[in-house]
């Protein structure tokens, strides 16, 4: 079976429930292994920066946590248009349970960030291009679960969701990119980068690899729990509203 | 314990907050996950029952 058909056979629920059983307990525990094991050597076992002294530990948490708030977003973005063009319930479902981690991966990077940022700015918050980009996409996060959650039919909530996620997807790019577009405010380009002279330090960096694997399997593992959890949830809603009827 | 210097308060803040709100996103996924499976089962038993 090829991957094409192997991914679009996920839109099958029953598919999808059976081969997500398997993955979700494999999945939590290398996010379990990985978050663990990169947060107790970026903790206990790197060295303070020169210049930062020990607020660089918080790098292991503030990098990662925003590199899955914007990638939420975008995997959001994807299932979205999945459901706008095919129509499959899955990929709505798979958007509307990635929305809850997607917002707390965003609200670790802006206290993380604010904590930061007070001893190395002198400010907790700062209306810089990339800060402010990223409080909106907080905004948006939340608008989104309010959205899902205020309208009774599943396939109205998906299609005016998918909108504000195409709408909201315009800030998701600008909380990466704001520092290149705009080139002003506190906040630093990218902590990584191919060029090693621009990369963190190696001592910093493998630690920051292996949390940042944690975060991501974390990310798989919780959205796919979720999604499995929406579609159960579907089915009871549908089975209430027989036994209403009947 | 590593020796955080003047910033003990900010790092230590940010690896708590971090943790409180991971784990309590995994409880809340984990909890809801267990209630809706259990009604599911108790709304197919009825149906079938």
């Amino acid at each position: 079976m090829s991957f094409s058909t192997s991914f679009w056979s996920l839109a099958n629920p029953a598919r999808f429930m059976s081969l997500t059983a398997r993955a979700v307990p494999i999945l939590s525990v290398l996010a379990g292994v990985c978050l663990v094991g990169g947060l107790v050597w970026g903790f206990f076992f790197t060295p303070d920066d020169y210049r930062q002294g020990s607020t660089v530990k918080i790098i292991y948490l503030h990098v990662p946590a925003a590199l899955m708030a914007i990638n939420g977003w975008l995997m959001m973005l994807v299932a979205s248009l999945i459901w706008l063009v095919r129509r499959h319930h899955v990929s709505a479902l798979a958007a509307r349970a990635a929305a809850p981690v997607g917002v707390t991966m965003t609200l670790i990077a802006l206290i993380t960030g604010a904590v930061w940022g007070q001893p190395m700015w002198g400010t907790f918050w700062a209306w810089d291009p990339r800060l402010t980009s990223f409080l909106i996409l907080f905004l948006f996060y939340l608008g989104y679960m309010a959205l899902w959650a205020a309208i009774d039919d599943p396939d109205t909530a998906a299609d005016l969701t998918s909108v504000l996620c195409l709408v909201g997807s315009v800030f998701a790019i600008l909380s990466r990119y704001a520092v290149n577009f705009w080139n002003q405010g506190l906040h630093q380009g990218a902590s990584l980068s191919l060029d090693r002279e621009k990369n963190v330090a190696d001592v910093f960096y493998h630690p920051l690899l292996l949390s940042m694997a944690g975060f991501i399997l974390l990310f798989l593992a919780l959205v796919l729990a979720g999604t499995r959890t929406e579609i159960r949830a579907r089915r009871l809603h549908a089975l209430r509203l027989r036994e209403r009827m009947a | 314990m590593p020796d955080l210097g003047r910033y003990a308060l900010e790092v230590g803040f940010a690896y708590a907050a971090t943790l409180i709100l991971l784990l309590t996103l995994v409880g809340i996924t984990i909890w809801r996950g267990r209630r809706v499976k259990r009604a599911l089962q108790a709304a197919e038993g009825r149906r079938h029952g």
